[in-house]
């Protein structure tokens, strides 16, 4: 080949390349392994890992030990799909446009949101691209985080909008929900979004019709941050008034896997969609008038707009979309209303059960559909401590965020947690309190 | 073969079928007490399709069938990377306990995560020469927003605030202007020189006391190595500046050079291009960004470190930091694949593979240019940039050729990128296509060159025998039927 190309060594194709700066020796890693090497090596870090296979999950916080059906691996893991990439060439890429469609269709239907993009990042940048859109349609400078919102999405979100001089002002939230009166105090004229998780963080259920009317009154969009696995029992953004929702899409047949790949979603009103972030298929019909898919609306994204674009997003999650895709077809309406009453009735299963433990209690008295707040007699890190022995992940010591919380554990409960389970995680529950009472009484 | 059943899955559905199972409910059914209060109950149910497992894996397969992908042939795709990925990466990934783990889960029980990620970093340092790293963005782009948020504290936080513009060269990709303006930064665009590279002097005009930093791709996006790298990167420093380099095609440099000793200050890669991840139909993707150790301070919070007993742990105590990009830890299942990829390639790896894209871009260069017309001469890194102009007299436009690439069963390379290329082709083979199937494309490439001057409308009216052809893109965009919805009546 390098004959074809005219130069007798490699090297002669690296002549731009400055000559004192090339890399004379070998890299400093490892010589390469064998296939063989590199599974036994990744499974052995693997075994240093709480894999959910192993240890009983009852950790949330935005992922969830949710089954995933094994349609969902089979068909999404087909070359087809893995293999390609962003569909630019519509004719040899209908069954990526054809399943983003569906993706756009079903997440519109279960927020209740007339247009949805074909996915972001994940939840937490979704939040973050919903507020630089909030910002650049309504030219104003403050967003407002109402309510008990995740600190994670609360993070993100300031990341993506505070360097370009916006203001994010965060509810203290005393009673774990928004607080109106403050937030009465907080809107003006200059408030571009209110933002409300829902359920909260801590799983209470927010007072979105009251936030959104105090919210539109004063000229902000409405931004719900949902949870897609609550939208069968729970109403839909779109039937409160939210201009926008965005969430997460793990819960829908997507792994855990540390947090990611996941993907977010976003949905709004129809006035938006000329700003929405990220890729949107759209249906038209080919030179021969049959029905087909393109990316559509590309003069939003950045390689039309450049510096004009309100977002920067390129490469999404479509891998993932495709997944949830699946995973709601599978399920359809039946299977998505059942999916959040079966989380719902084991996690007030749950509440009931631990509130009966001596010394625990079950501090926020609003209704919660899959995620509740204990109070713990002993620090909850204990208590996930004490968990790791029984290969049960407890749940979320809520100390990490702040340490007013630190009695204070976060559980989680999806339809794969049994009776059984529960009934494991109240004895390490007990255990912890029973085995801080031995080493000199419970603290705090 | 004809695909029958062209239906959407919603067309596909029958009231009250369902493909799923679900554990019986073995707790007390909901009481009153614990009950949805009435006003956030769902009222209407998602009209989600009813079908059978059997019927959505046919569906799915069904569609799937509609695409082209790295693993049926070529896949040429300019600035995308397209290389075969090797399926023990997804094999790595999918392992118990690297799939199935919270990001939440204590330390003490996320050792081999965190391992795993630090030995990442550890690579990528090496490889770019830069030895703070980040893992946390989930794409190129927002390694780009990362590393563009940590310029501005940078000169924030050494009390030069006015450093807010960021220059580009022309040639540069659309995501670098975007990301400039999110970060609160301007955008100063400087022209290419006569043979595509930075043109000092329109950088020495650019540059002064408002300089943040220039972003640089290099190679740049015609595939051209920046010559003058070392001048560049010594120009932005005198002013004050930083210098990032997009490291989306890293996938020349890789085990040749290390932009670390080339002066840039930071950059970010893209492991979906460079190292090995499954394009997914569109991500996801990973962009970790590398910098120099001073700037590393301003990294994304948590950051992954090894304390001196050797336990890793998660460093959220960053003051400096300027915070969170993602929920939690980025794209860690796609950072598994890039690790077991490196793990396998090991150092004579990555280098045979920079080697190997180089010499397939320069033999297709040398093929293709007396067909087509090589704008920008070469050599090229590892990929090239050739216009199809010359066939603008007889109708036919670059697209066309593209879609006519689409009749022999490839992909098309990336077209009108980048805009200072009349009519241009962008076309990267990587580095694992064997020479037979470069013969194949060049072969293709002239036979549609052929037609192009003696039966140009073959060329105009392709693709010819792809599911579809030449969607309306026009009424796409003016309709904007965004969703499916049930035919009325």
């Amino acid at each position: 080949m390098l004959e074809a190309i005219g130069v007798r060594r490699f090297e002669d194709l690296l002549l731009s390349l400055p000559e004192k700066l090339r890399l004379k020796g070998h890299l400093d890693i490892h010589p390469g392994r064998s296939e063989w090497e590199v599974v036994r090596d990744i499974s052995a870090l693997g075994n240093q890992n709480a894999g959910a296979g192993r240890y009983t999950c009852f950790l949330g916080g935005g992922i969830y030990d949710h089954h995933i059906p094994s349609v969902i691996d089979h068909v999404t893991m087909r070359s087809e799909f893995y293999t390609a990439y962003t569909p630019y060439q519509a004719e040899v890429s209908q069954g990526t446009l054809i399943a983003i469609y569906e993706f756009q269709t079903m997440i519109s239907e279960l927020t209740g949101l007339p247009v949805a993009n074909a996915s972001l990042y994940d939840g937490a940048s979704a939040a973050g691209e919903a507020a630089l859109l909030a910002a650049s349609v309504t030219g104003r400078s403050k967003t407002i985080i109402a309510g008990r919102f995740h600190p994670h999405y609360r993070d993100t979100l300031k990341t993506y909008v505070e360097m370009s001089g916006h203001q994010v002002v965060v509810d203290p939230a005393p009673d774990h929900v928004a607080d109106l009166d403050w937030l009465k105090a907080n809107l003006d004229d200059s408030t571009a979004a209110v933002f409300v998780q829902h359920p909260n963080f801590f799983g209470q259920l927010e007072a979105m019709d009251e936030i959104r009317e105090l919210t539109q009154a004063k000229g902000g969009l409405f931004v719900a941050v949902v949870d897609p696995s609550t939208l069968g029992i729970l109403a839909p953004p779109g039937a409160y008034g939210a201009d926008i929702a965005v969430g997460e899409c793990q819960p829908l047949g997507i792994p855990m896997a540390y947090g990611g790949p996941v993907a977010g979603f976003f949905a709004a009103n129809q006035k938006y969609l000329r700003q929405m972030p990220g890729r949107l298929v759209g249906e038209t019909v080919d030179r021969d008038g049959k029905r087909c898919w393109t990316l559509t609306l590309q003069t939003r994204e950045q390689h039309i707009r450049r510096e004009k674009a309100t977002s920067n997003i390129c490469t999404n999650q479509t891998l993932l979309a495709h997944r949830a895709t699946v995973y709601m077809s599978l399920l359809g309406p039946a299977g998505i209303r059942e999916l959040g009453e079966q989380c719902h009735a084991r996690a007030s299963h749950a509440a009931r059960t631990i509130a009966a433990i001596p010394g625990y209690s079950i501090p926020l008295s609003g209704a919660h559909v899959k995620e509740f707040v204990v109070q713990c007699p002993v620090p909850a890190a204990d208590v996930v401590r004490c968990g790791l022995e029984h290969q049960i992940l407890a749940g979320l010591d809520l100390g990490r965020f702040d340490s007013a919380w630190k009695d204070l554990l976060l559980v989680a409960v999806t339809e794969k947690r049994s009776a059984a389970d529960i009934l494991k995680l109240s004895e390490v529950l007990a255990a912890a309190a029973a085995s801080s009472v031995g080493s000199g009484g419970p603290r705090g | 073969m004809v695909r029958v059943d062209n239906r959407l899955i919603f067309e596909m559905s029958s009231r009250g079928r369902t493909g799923y199972t679900m554990p019986k409910l073995d707790v007390p059914a909901l009481s009153d007490d614990d009950a949805v209060p009435r006003k956030f109950r769902r009222e209407k149910p998602p009209e989600l399709p009813e079908v059978s497992e059997p019927e959505v894996v046919r569906h799915f397969t069904n569609i799937s069938v509609l695409n082209h992908h790295v693993d049926r042939d070529f896949y040429p795709l300019g600035s995308c990377t397209m290389k075969y990925n090797p399926k023990v990466n997804d094999r790595a990934a999918a392992l118990p306990g690297m799939s199935d783990i919270h990001p939440l889960a204590p330390e003490e029980v996320s050792q081999g995560a965190l391992a795993l990620l630090f030995d990442l970093k550890t690579m990528l340092a090496e490889i770019t020469g830069l030895p703070a790293v980040t893992l946390q963005p989930a794409a190129g782009a927002q390694g780009e927003l990362t590393a563009m948020l940590m310029c501005r504290r940078y000169h924030i936080d050494r009390g030069q605030p006015e450093r807010d513009k960021v220059i580009i060269p022309d040639s540069a990709h659309g995501t670098n202007p975007a990301t400039v303006r999110i970060a609160g930064m301007k955008v100063i665009e400087i022209k290419s020189n006569a043979a595509g590279l930075v043109d000092l002097e329109a950088l020495k005009a650019a540059l002064g006391p408002e300089t943040a930093a220039m972003m640089l791709t290099n190679p740049n996006t015609l595939g051209i190595f920046e010559r003058d790298v070392e001048i560049i990167t010594a120009l932005v420093h005198e002013a004050g500046g930083l210098v990032y380099m997009d490291g989306a095609n890293m996938n020349a440099l890789a085990g040749q050079i290390r932009p670390g000793d080339m002066g840039f200050d930071m950059m970010h890669l893209n492991l979906h291009k460079t190292f090995s991840q499954p394009h997914g139909g569109g991500g996801p993707g990973a962009g970790p960004v590398c910098v120099r150790a001073d700037l590393a301070p301003y990294l994304p919070a948590p950051e992954v470190v090894r304390d001196a007993d050797g336990r890793f742990r998660l460093d959220y105590d960053r003051p400096k930091s300027i915070g969170r990009l993602h929920g939690h830890h980025g794209n860690y299942g796609a950072l598994v694949r890039t690790t077991a990829y490196l793990w396998l390639l090991g150092r004579e790896g990555v280098e045979r593979m920079s080697r190997m894209a180089v010499i397939n871009a320069n033999y297709l260069m040398t093929k293709l240019a007396p067909i087509f017309e090589l704008p920008y001469a070469g050599p090229c890194m590892h990929e090239c940039v050739l216009s199809g102009r010359k066939f603008k007299s007889n109708g036919v436009r670059t697209m066309d050729i593209a879609k006519r690439i689409l009749d022999f069963g490839m992909y098309a390379p990336t077209v009108y990128f980048p805009l200072i290329v009349e009519e241009a082709l962008m076309i990267e083979p990587t580095e694992s296509e064997t020479k037979d199937t470069l013969d194949r494309f060049v072969e293709i490439m002239r036979t549609i060159a052929r037609e192009a001057l003696e039966n140009p409308e073959i060329v105009k009216n392709a693709p010819h025998t792809t599911p579809v052809r030449r969607p309306d893109e026009g009424k796409a965009a003016r309709e904007a039927k965004l969703r499916w919805r049930p035919a009325a009546g």
